[in-house]
Order: C-alpha cells, then structure tokens, then sequence
C-alpha cells in the first residue's frame, strides 16, 4: 500500500470552551454542548441530554486503504423529542474517524426511508453501500427509547437489530455504543467509541484533571488544583482514578472514585511518590518511590496497605506497567546506562530487557490484549511513540511530533493516544496501530497533556 | 519560640526571597535582613513592616552561637546542572558547602532539596532525573556533616519548567535543585 492509496479526510470542529469555575472535588458538567446551540430552543430536553461541550478540536488524517462504504441515516422521532436529533451525525463521526468507513452523503437524496419495509434497495446498491443505518428515538416518559436496524444492502437483510432505553444524559453514549455494535459487525473487531478518556488541562496556572468521551465530548473535572496533576491512571473497572498531585509540594499518589469524589492518598512516603499503575484485578497498584534515594518500583493496595518494593537498583526505575496477565512489571530503567525498557516479575527478581532498538525506550503501556506494547523513543532528540509487536518483536514508530509522550491503548487495542506539542501548544493525538489513521484532539483555552484511555464503559441497563 | 519570632521573620524573609523562582535581588540586599542571623528580640521598624506581608511565616528555632555566614551567602538557593547530568558543578560547590555548614551547626533545622528538569522527555522520567539531581545535592550535604534527618529529597520533574524553550539558556535555568528550608 502507497500513501498516494490513502484517502485524507480532514474534520474540523471548532468550539469555543465556555469559562466556567472548577473547584477540587467538584464532578460536575463544565461545558454546554455545542449540540444545544444548533437544535434550537424548542428542544429544552435535549439540551439537558447532552450537557456537556466539546473541548477538544478534532482533525482526523490518513484512513484504511479499503473503506467501507455505509449510510447512516437520520432518526425518525417521535413524541417530544420532534426534531433535532444527532444521534445519526455522531455515529458518522465515530465511523469516520476511525478511517475504516466512508460515510455516503444523503443530504441530497430525496425521500429517504424512514422503516426497513421502505428501503428502496437499488438507489443504496446504486451508491455503493454496503450498509444502511436507520432508526427511531422515541420519548417514552422521562427516557428515551433509541431504535436502531443496521442492513446489509447487498444482502437486504438485517445485519443489527438495536433497542436502547436511557435517560437523556445518556445520548451520546447511546450513540457511541450504536457506533461500536456496527464497526464490529463490519470490521470483526470491538470498536472503542463507547469509552473515556482522562487528560490534565493547563490554563495559566490553573492544572485539571478531566476524563471526557473519547471524542472529548462531555468533559467533566475530576480535580482542580493550582499545584501540577500528572500520571492519570484508570483503575480497570473505570470507577477510580490515580493519580499524582503536588498540592501538598511534593508528588503524591491518589486514588479517587469518579462517583463519590472519596479521594484517599494512596502512597505519601518520604521523598516522591508517582507513577501508579494498576494491577488488572485492581486489587493494588504498582508506584515509584524514593525516600532519600532514587526512584524505585513498589506494589501497594489500593487502600494503601502492603508495601513491598519490587525492583533494588542504583538507578533509576520508573514508570511501571503491569503486563495484562498481572504477572510482568515493565518499567523504564538506566540501568543500562541510556533509559530503556525492561521487566520484573510483580513480585520481585531478577529484571530483563525489553527494547534494544534506540538508544532511549521509556513509558511502556501495554495494549489490553497484551500484544503490543507503545513506548516512547527518543529519535535523534525527537520524541515519538512507537510499538512494539511483542510476538514478533517488530517496532514501529508512528507518530511524527518531537516531543509526543504518554501513549496508551483504546481498550480495542487498534488505536494509541497520546500527547503532542503543536504550535508549542500541547494537544491530544491518536494513531492506529498501523499508523494509518491519525487524529487530533486541542483544546482553545490551554494546554492539554498526560492522557490515559479509559476501559470500555458498559451498555446502559 | 515567640520570643524569637521577629529574628525568625528577618531570617525567613531573606530566605523565602528565592523561594523557588530566581530571587529578588532587592530583597537580599535590604540592610534590614543581610545581617548574620543574631539571636535578638529586638524588633526594628523595618522587619516589621516586613512582617505584615509575611503572614504565613513558622517559626525556626536558630541557634546562632556559632554562625559564621551571612544571610547573603545563605540566601543563593539554587544549584545547576548540565543537561542529561546530576554532578554539581565547581562553581556551586561553595554554594553547598555553606549550607552543609549552616545545616551541620542547626541540627534541628529541615531542607527539602527540590530536583528540577527541562520539559524535554516524559513527565515521570524527568520526575526520576530531577529526584537524581536532589539526591546528587543531599550526598554532598551529607559528605558535609549534614544529617538524613534534616534532608527530604522530592523531585518536581519538568513540571515548573519554562515551555517552548528555544535554546539552551533557557533550558537551563530549569536544570537545578531548590534548597527549600522548612518553614518556608
């Protein structure tokens, strides 16, 4: 495949982040959704559905060489919910920006069919689709009730029959998850609309720690602090964030829960305490601690009990990783002399070495089905994410900024975020596994760093 | 501890004048606040209209008997460092030694050694190299008759370090370790 085979798709969504205060602890909607501007004011319930704003700009690049063609259609509605749905424009946008589909434009088809039963086959076979999206959003009391047929057009039949009933709150999750049932039915593998990310927002001197969507839609803060917030960490139920603060003038590790705002310092020893990561049963995370001496790896509860120090070196150690099965540590280490990355049994031993390309490996993540690991390397002074296939051994590096650090998976395993600098100004970027698909997420106000994808959100009961 | 807390405040003036930003020269320099910490209750009418501004200040128990340095040499807080390095330089070497001699006379005093880095590399590396330059400044204190006791080692990485650094000058001045006394 040639880049000259590439399609490029450039989306630009611009909105401007309203300004409004955050304190610590506070977990509530920062921003309006940009949604409820352009539905207009007869749609007071929808503006309630979907609170929050998208901080994030969005550039998506690149593309899959082949793209599957598919048509969403809009919904039809009924009850108060009228008119205005977007549920149809945020799958398209999920669809899209995953460089596997190519959305067919029906803006300017005359009728088109609002049930399976009226589906025309010819004018979709005409157009190419392999796939047809249409359904229905229904206000059934205070929910809304979202139907949803995916059909094969080559096929006429259904390929996905979908019915959810949430609260309002929950339309651009249901959107997401309509998005995900349909890339998996077309592609083979899950999709990771559904999912949520973590980032740290600098504003003059203000630091937050926010998760939104994946597409930075529906941003809320965690935690907002005048000293600097680093090291996200998702626990693996989704429920708790690590982190490290510096409130207190020195890096502290702690665990808060998304839900209560319960926040617990986790690790507060002498000297620093940072880099937590969770073990896969989320029972204890892995830490770097110092006391009067260099950074070093420890496993520790997660409520704090049971510390054991897990590598004893003279170097420095950091950065820890458990590997998916919750047997491997992979860190970074200069133990070598130049940093790399190597791994230690959880619970202690004799570490190996796993990059031997490049003369700098550091911030080892690995994807959740354990078959890749990205890193950063420092290429020739520039800073870049790269992937490691670890049954093959092969390496890739697939971003292109100097100073890109903090990658992580989609729980899909196909897609890698991480932060950029462009402009100077630090944004969010994803790139596929492949490399062939590349986003960009900025925020207007300020800079944007340290992001952590978050695990895959269940489907509303 | 009262008793002493306007020599307490002249001291605690001259050293949160480079608390951990470059200092104020103008401020080491006040007459008022540049003499040898001297265990006097006396209370001049310049320290306290310095006092006003300075309302978080904690006391520290300073023994004086034997203090030998002056405020000026004790209020330079800040050791650099090469790029990519975490040996002290010559040149702040003397800058050390007279903190390792203040510290060694003052027993019951704290310092904590802020590490610092550039922004280049990640965050949580560049928290390991900034640590590795404050562990760098304690060994020398501790080769200097300092006690562990009084040193706690913490590191804040790149994370107060200047952005968009076009060259090397200002890369630098985030290559360093604060001396932070407790209190301050």
């Amino acid at each position: 495949m040639t880049l000259s085979e590439l399609l490029v798709i450039i989306l630009v969504y611009k909105q401007t982040k309203m300004n409004k205060t955050v304190t610590m602890q506070t977990f509530k909607n920062g921003f309006i959704h940009f949604l409820s501007r352009t539905i207009g004011a007869g749609l007071l319930l929808w503006q309630f559905a979907a609170p929050a704003q998208a901080a994030l700009e969005i550039e998506i690049s690149g593309g899959s060489a082949i793209q599957i063609p598919i048509a969403i259609l809009p919904m039809a509605e009924s009850g108060a919910a009228s008119s205005g749905s977007r549920l149809h424009e945020i799958i398209s946008n999920d669809l899209r920006g995953s460089g596997m589909f190519r959305i067919i434009n029906t803006s300017g088809l005359p009728a088109l069919p609002n049930s399976a039963a009226q589906i025309k086959y010819t004018d979709w076979t005409a157009l190419k689709a392999q796939g047809l999206s249409l359904g229905e959003v229904q206000q059934v009391g205070g929910n809304l009730k979202v139907s949803v047929q995916v059909m094969d057009v080559l096929r006429q039949t259904a390929l996905l029959q979908l019915t959810y009933t949430v609260s309002p709150s929950q339309y651009r999750h249901v959107a997401h998850l309509i998005a995900d049932q349909i890339y998996e039915k077309f592609t083979g593998q899950p999709g990771a609309f559904a999912t949520r990310i973590a980032y740290v927002t600098k504003v003059g001197k203000r630091f937050t720690l926010q998760i939104a969507d994946y597409d930075g839609f529906n941003a809320q803060t965690l935690v907002s602090s005048n000293e600097p917030i680093i090291s996200p960490a998702w626990s693996p139920d989704g429920s708790k964030m690590a982190y490290v603060s510096f409130e207190k003038k020195k890096p502290i590790v702690f665990v808060q829960s998304l839900y209560t705002g319960e926040r617990k310092m986790v690790a507060n020893f002498k000297g620093n305490n940072s880099a937590p990561a969770w073990a896969p049963d989320g029972s204890k995370l892995a830490v770097v601690l110092t006391y009067g001496a260099n950074s070093q790896i420890y496993t520790i509860s997660a409520d704090g009990s049971n510390l054991q120090q897990v590598t004893k070196s003279s170097a420095i150690d950091t950065e820890p990783a458990f590997s998916p099965d919750g047997q491997s540590i992979y860190f970074s280490s200069d133990r070598g002399g130049r940093p790399q990355i190597y791994k230690v049994s959880a619970s202690g031993g004799s570490p190996s070495r796993v990059t031997f390309e490049g003369s700098y490996n550091v911030s080892p993540r690995f994807s959740p089905d354990g078959k890749y690991l990205t890193y950063i390397r420092n290429d020739g002074g520039a800073f870049k994410v790269a992937v490691q296939d670890l049954g093959t051994g092969d390496v890739k590096v697939l971003s292109t900024g100097s100073q890109d650090e903090s990658p992580s998976f989609a729980p899909n395993a196909r897609t890698i975020m991480y932060a950029t600098r462009v402009g100077g100004k630090g944004t969010l970027a994803t790139v596929t596994v492949d490399g062939l698909v590349r986003q960009r997420l900025s925020e207007a106000g300020g800079d944007i760093r340290e992001p952590a994808w978050g695990p895959a959100q269940a489907a509303p009961k | 501890m009262n008793k002493s807390i306007w020599t307490v405040a002249a001291l605690a003036l001259v050293l949160t004048a480079c608390k951990s930003t470059p200092m104020n020269p103008a401020k080491v320099e006040d007459s008022s606040v540049t003499r040898p910490v001297a265990k006097s209750q006396s209370n001049t009418g310049a320290d306290s209209s310095a006092s006003t501004d300075k309302i978080n200040i904690k006391t520290v128990d300073v023994d004086t008997s034997k203090d030998e340095l002056s405020a000026a040499e004790l209020a330079k807080r800040q050791v650099f460092f090469d790029y990519d390095s975490d040996a002290i330089r010559e040149e702040y070497k003397g800058l050390v030694a007279n903190h390792a001699k203040y510290l060694a006379a003052h027993p019951q005093t704290k310092v904590v050694l802020q590490g610092n880095t550039d922004e280049r590399g990640t965050h949580e590396y560049n928290l390991a190299l900034g640590q590795r330059r404050s562990v760098a400044v304690k060994n020398a204190l501790n080769v200097l008759g300092v006690s562990d006791s009084q040193i706690e080692t913490v590191s804040y990485g790149e994370e107060r370090s200047k952005q968009n650094c076009a060259d090397d000058g200002c890369f630098q001045q985030d290559r360093r370790v604060d001396i932070v006394y407790a209190g301050q």
